[in-house]
C-alpha cells in the first residue's frame, strides 16, 4: 500500500507537528483556564460595582488577549497540518476525524470570535449584563473548543465507533455517540481542562506574588490571589482524581503506553507503582537488565490503579512485544503477521474486484475481515517497533505526577495565608509563587509528551502507524517548513513574552 | 427526516453548505481589504488607529470562517482536503503563513516592546490582505483550470508538479481570479470602514474611503470580466456517463444554462455590488457594505457551485482526468454526512447570535475615544 516509506520525511513531519503543537500548548492551557477566572472577577465587579475589581478584571483580560492572539495563530496551522503533512491520515480517517474539527469551528470558534470582541470592547458599548454574559461566553467557547479537539484526539488513542471500508480504503464512522463519549475522551477532557485551570490560576499567583514582593499593586494582587488560590486548590485536587481516571483509561485501552510510562518492562501480578526512579539507559526490550538503576516503589499500587485490583496482572512492554501466552497477552509479532495478512488480502480484494472476479474478491474480503483488527501492525517491520520511546515516556510521566502533587500543597498554602492576610509575611511562599506558572507549564508539556509520545508508533492506535499517515512530500520540503515555523513562532513568542513582561511591569491602570 | 435523505442529496447539500461558508468568507474579506487600504487611505496615526480598531472588531470572524471552511471540507469532503492540502503544499503553507501573522498583528501592533514595531505588524496585515487573498483566489481558480495530481488505488495523492501548488499562480485565469478578489476585498473594506468608522470631523478620510470604494471596484472590473468571459468560453471537465472524465467545450456555460438559478444569482450579485459601490461613492450613504457584501456572497456562491454540479468534477486533475474529484467520490460516508447535517441545524442559531452581537456593537461607530482606551489595538 505504501511503497516507498521516507522515514526521514516522516521524522521531520513528526518534528514539525511536535513543534507546532508544543508552541500551541504554551498558550492554550492558559486561555482555557484563565477565561473562567476572569469571568469570575468580572462577576464580582458586576455584583459589587467596585472599581478595583473592574481594574483587576481589565488587567487580566489584557494579558489574556495577548496570549489568545498567538494561541489562535498557532492553532490554525495545526488544523491544516493534518492536510498538508498527513494527507494519507486525512483521507483514511477524515470521515471520522473531520467531524469534531468542523463542529469545533461551528460551535466553539464562532462563540469565541463573536463574544471576544464584546468582552474587550463592550465596556461602554453594551449593557453591563450583556457584557458580563459575553465574558462568560468566551470561557464557554474556549472550553467547548477543548471538548471537540479532545474528542478528536481521544479517538486517535481509542478508535471506537468506526469500521474499515475496503472499497474506499478508509475508516468510516458508524457510531457518533461512541466517538464523543468514549471513556478516553471523557477523561482527556476533564484532565486537560482541570489542569489548565491550575495553570491559569498559577499564572495569576505568579504575577501577583511578584507584585507583592515588589510592593506594587498590593490590593489587586491580594484579591487576585484569593480567588486564584481557591481555583488552583480545587482544580489541582480534581486533577489528581481525573489523572487517576485518565491512567485507568490508558491502562484499559493503551496498555503499552502505561507500561512505558511506568517503566514496566516485564509484566507482573501485584505490580508496584514507581514513585520515583532512574531509568536504566542500557535497558533493551526483552533483555535481562533491570529497567531502573534506582527506584522508590509502592507495592501493588500499579495493579490497583490499572485494574482496580491489588493482585491483578499488569502487562509489561516485553509481554506486549513478544507475547505472554500464560497471561493471555498476544505479542506484536503475531499481530504483525495478522496485519500483513490483512494488507495482502486487501490488495487481493481490490485486484480481484477490478478484474470482476466476485468470488475471489469475496474470499479475499473474508481473509481481510478476519485479520483487520491488527491492520496497522502490518506496516511494522519487527515486534519492537510496537513500543514507544520508554525512557522519555517514563520521565515525562513521573515528573508530571511529581509536579501535580506539589500544586495542591502550594495552592493550599496561598489560600490559608491569603485568608489570614499574612501573605506579605511569607516571602518564601511568594518567591515560590513566582515560579509556579513555569512549573505548571512544564507539567503541561510533560503531559502532552506522555499522551503523544507514549502512543507511538500509532497515529490511530493499532490501526494506522505514523509512518503511513504522512503526505507524499520530500524530506527537504518538510524540513524547510519546519525551520520556517521554528523561526516564525520563535519570533512571535519573543514578541509575546516581551509584550507580556511590559504589560506586567505597567500593571493595571491606576484608579 | 434527515436520516431519510439520499446519499447524493446529502453530498450536494454539504457542497452547498461549504460554498455558503466560503462565500461568507469572501464577504468577510473586507477585513483583508481594509488591511491593505491602511497603507493608502490612512494618512495620519489617528486615521490608521481608527481603521485598525474598526477592523479589529471583525478580524476574528473572518479568521474563524476560514477555519470553519477548512473544517467543513475536512469533515464532508476528506478526499479533497487530503488531495489539495497534501498536494498543493506550498500554496496552502504560504496562505496559512499570511493568516498566522495576521492573527497576532492586531493585538501586538501598538503594544510596547512588541519586537517588530508598528510597521512590522502593519506589513503583516498588508501581506495577509494582498498575497493571502491573491493565493486563495488562485486556489479557487484551480476548481476550473485543474491541478496536477494523481490518486493511487488507495486514494493516496501524488502531486506531479515540483512547485507543489504554486504553479496555480502561473495560470492567467487563476491569477486574475486572485487579483479580482484582492480588489473586491479592498472595495468591501472601504465600504465597511465608511459604515463602521465615525468620520465626524474627518471629511478627508471619508472622501478617501468613498474614492477607494469606486477606484478599487473599477480596477477589479477588467479582472472580473476576464474571469467571467473565460468561464463562458473555456473548456471544462465533465463526468461522462461511464464515469470517466473528459474535457468538454463551454462546459461552465452549459452548467450556467442548466442551472438558471445560478445565472440569476450571478447577475443579482453583480448588480448588488455595483449598487453598493455606487451608493458608497456617489452618495452620503454608509450602507453600501450591505449591498456589496450580499452581492459578494451571491457571486462567491456561484463561483463555488458552478464547478460542482451537473456532472462536473469540482477539483479536476489536469494530468490524470480519472483522478478528478467530484462531490460524490470525494465525500464522507452517508452516516457522517447525516450526523453533520443534524449539527448544521444549529447554523441559524449561530448566525442569529453573530447578527445580534454585530448589531449591539455597531450601535456606536468607532471614534477617537475608542482608539485611546487601554484595550485599543
Amino acid at each position: 500500500m505504501i511503497e516507498h516509506l521516507d522515514l526521514t520525511m516522516v521524522n521531520w513531519a513528526r518534528a514539525q507537528f511536535a513543534l507546532t503543537a508544543l508552541y500551541h500548548w504554551i498558550f492554550v492551557p492558559l486561555t482555557l483556564g484563565i477565561t473562567w477566572i476572569i469571568a469570575y472577577y468580572h462577576s464580582i465587579y458586576y455584583k459589587t460595582g467596585n472599581e478595583e475589581w473592574k481594574r483587576l478584571t481589565r488587567f487580566w483580560m489584557r494579558l489574556f488577549a495577548v496570549n489568545f492572539a498567538i494561541g489562535v495563530a498557532t492553532g490554525i496551522i495545526l488544523e491544516f497540518e493534518f492536510g498538508t503533512n498527513w494527507s494519507n491520515y486525512s483521507w483514511m480517517v477524515g470521515d471520522i476525524f473531520g467531524a469534531p474539527l468542523a463542529i469545533e469551528g461551528l460551535f466553539a470558534f464562532f462563540i469565541e470570535a463573536t463574544f471576544f470582541a464584546v468582552m474587550f470592547f463592550g465596556w461602554d458599548r453594551v449593557s453591563r449584563r450583556f457584557h458580563l454574559f459575553s465574558t462568560w461566553m468566551v470561557a464557554v467557547g474556549t472550553n467547548l473548543s477543548a471538548v471537540w479537539i479532545l474528542v478528536a484526539n481521544a479517538w486517535m488513542q481509542h478508535p471506537v465507533g468506526q469500521q474499515f471500508n475496503p472499497d474506499k480504503a478508509r475508516f468510516e464512522m458508524t457510531n457518533f455517540k461512541e466517538v464523543v463519549f468514549s471513556p478516553v475522551s471523557v477523561s482527556k477532557f476533564t484532565h486537560t481542562t482541570s489542569s489548565s485551570m491550575v495553570l491559569a490560576a498559577m499564572f495569576i499567583i505568579s504575577i501577583s506574588s511578584w507584585y507583592l514582593l515588589k510592593g506594587r499593586h498590593q490590593v489587586m494582587a491580594r484579591r487576585s490571589i484569593v480567588v486564584a488560590s481557591v481555583f488552583a486548590f480545587l482544580a489541582s485536587v480534581f486533577v489528581i482524581f481525573t489523572g487517576d481516571q485518565s491512567a485507568y483509561a490508558v491502562a484499559q485501552k493503551q496498555p503499552m503506553k502505561l507500561a512505558a510510562c511506568e517503566g514496566l518492562c516485564r509484566g507482573e501480578e501485584g505490580a508496584e507503582l514507581i514513585a520515583f526512579g532512574i531509568f536504566n539507559g542500557d535497558k533493551k526490550i526483552g533483555d535481562d537488565n533491570k529497567p531502573c538503576v534506582f527506584k522508590v516503589g509502592i507495592p501493588k499500587v500499579l495493579s490497583f490503579l490499572a485494574n482496580r485490583s491489588f493482585k491483578s496482572f499488569v502487562p509489561g512492554v516485553k509481554d506486549m512485544v513478544f507475547g505472554n501466552p500464560a497471561q493471555g497477552v498476544m505479542g506484536a509479532g503475531e499481530k504483525i503477521a495478522m496485519g500483513k495478512k490483512a494488507l495482502a488480502a486487501l490488495a487481493d480484494y481490490k485486484a480481484k474486484s477490478r478484474a470482476g472476479d466476485d468470488v475471489g474478491a469475496e474470499a479475499a474480503l473474508a481473509i481481510f475481515e478476519a485479520n483487520q483488527k491488527y491492520l496497522g501492525y502490518g506496516y511494522l517491520e519487527k515486534p519492537e517497533d510496537a513500543a514507544p520511546p520508554i525512557a522519555l515516556s517514563f520521565y515525562s510521566f513521573h515528573f508530571m505526577v511529581i509536579l501535580g502533587t506539589l500544586f495542591p500543597l502550594v495552592a493550599l498554602a496561598f489560600l490559608v495565608f491569603a485568608w489570614r492576610d499574612t501573605l506579605a509575611d511569607h516571602k518564601w511562599l511568594l518567591r515560590l509563587g513566582t515560579i509556579m506558572f513555569f512549573l505548571s507549564m512544564i507539567a503541561h508539556w510533560l503531559g502532552w509528551i506522555v499522551a503523544e509520545v507514549g502512543r507511538q508508533p500509532w497515529a490511530i492506535q493499532d490501526l494506522l502507524p505514523v509512518t503511513v499517515a504522512r503526505s507524499n512530500l520530500t524530506a527537504g520540503t518538510v524540513q524547510t517548513t519546519f525551520f520556517l515555523f521554528l523561526a516564525l513562532f520563535t519570533i512571535l513568542l519573543i514578541a509575546e513574552v516581551g509584550i507580556m513582561l511590559k504589560q506586567i511591569a505597567i500593571g493595571p491602570e491606576e484608579g | 427526516m434527515i436520516g431519510n435523505l439520499e446519499y447524493s442529496t446529502l453530498q450536494g447539500l454539504w457542497w452547498l453548505l461549504c460554498s455558503v461558508v466560503g462565500a461568507v468568507f469572501l464577504f468577510l474579506n473586507f477585513v483583508q481589504g481594509g488591511q491593505s487600504l491602511l497603507w493608502t487611505v490612512a494618512r495620519t496615526g489617528e486615521e490608521k488607529s481608527l481603521i485598525i480598531n474598526s477592523l479589529g472588531l471583525k478580524w476574528e470572524l473572518t479568521f474563524t470562517s476560514l477555519v470553519v471552511f477548512g473544517g467543513a471540507l475536512f469533515a464532508a469532503f476528506p478526499k479533497f482536503y487530503a488531495t489539495s492540502f497534501g498536494g498543493a503544499y506550498w500554496v496552502w503553507i504560504i496562505i496559512l503563513f499570511t493568516f498566522i501573522v495576521q492573527a497576532v498583528s492586531y493585538e501586538f501592533r501598538n503594544k510596547p516592546r512588541n519586537l517588530l514595531g508598528e510597521k512590522g505588524y502593519e506589513l503583516f496585515l498588508l501581506i495577509n490582505g494582498t498575497l493571502g487573498i491573491l493565493l486563495i483566489g488562485a486556489a479557487v481558480g484551480t476548481f476550473y483550470t485543474g491541478s496536477n495530481f494523481q490518486l493511487s488505488q488507495y486514494n493516496l495523492v501524488t502531486w506531479t508538479s515540483p512547485l507543489r501548488g504554486l504553479e496555480a499562480a502561473f495560470n492567467v485565469f487563476n491569477v486574475f481570479m486572485g487579483v479580482f478578489l484582492v480588489f473586491n476585498a479592498r472595495t468591501l473594506g472601504a465600504m465597511y470602514l465608511l459604515n463602521n468608522v465615525d468620520c465626524t470631523g474627518m471629511p478627508e478620510l471619508e472622501k478617501r474611503l468613498r474614492n477607494a470604494a469606486m477606484t478599487n471596484f473599477l480596477i477589479s472590473l477588467p479582472f472580473l470580466l476576464y474571469v467571467l468571459v473565460s468561464l463562458l468560453l473555456m473548456k471544462g471537465f465533465e463526468v461522462q456517463e461511464a464515469g470517466s472524465v473528459a474535457m468538454v467545450s463551454h462546459k461552465y456555460l452549459a452548467n450556467l444554462l442548466a442551472n438558471p438559478i445560478l445565472l440569476v444569482l450571478l447577475l443579482a450579485g453583480l448588480v448588488l455590488v455595483i449598487w453598493g459601490v455606487w451608493k458608497s461613492a456617489r452618495s452620503d450613504s454608509t450602507r453600501g457594505i450591505w449591498f456589496g457584501g450580499a452581492g459578494t456572497v451571491l457571486v462567491g456562491l456561484v463561483v463555488l457551485l458552478l464547478p460542482a454540479f451537473n456532472n462536473t468534477p469540482f477539483y479536476p486533475s489536469k494530468v490524470d482526468l480519472a483522478s478528478s474529484l467530484t462531490i460524490h467520490n470525494a465525500s464522507s460516508s452517508k452516516f457522517t454526512l447525516t450526523v453533520m447535517t443534524y449539527v448544521a441545524l444549529f447554523i441559524p442559531l449561530i448566525l442569529a447570535y453573530i447578527a445580534y452581537v454585530w448589531r449591539a456593537m455597531a450601535g456606536r461607530r468607532i471614534n477617537l475615544d475608542d482608539v485611546n482606551n487601554e484595550e485599543a489595538y
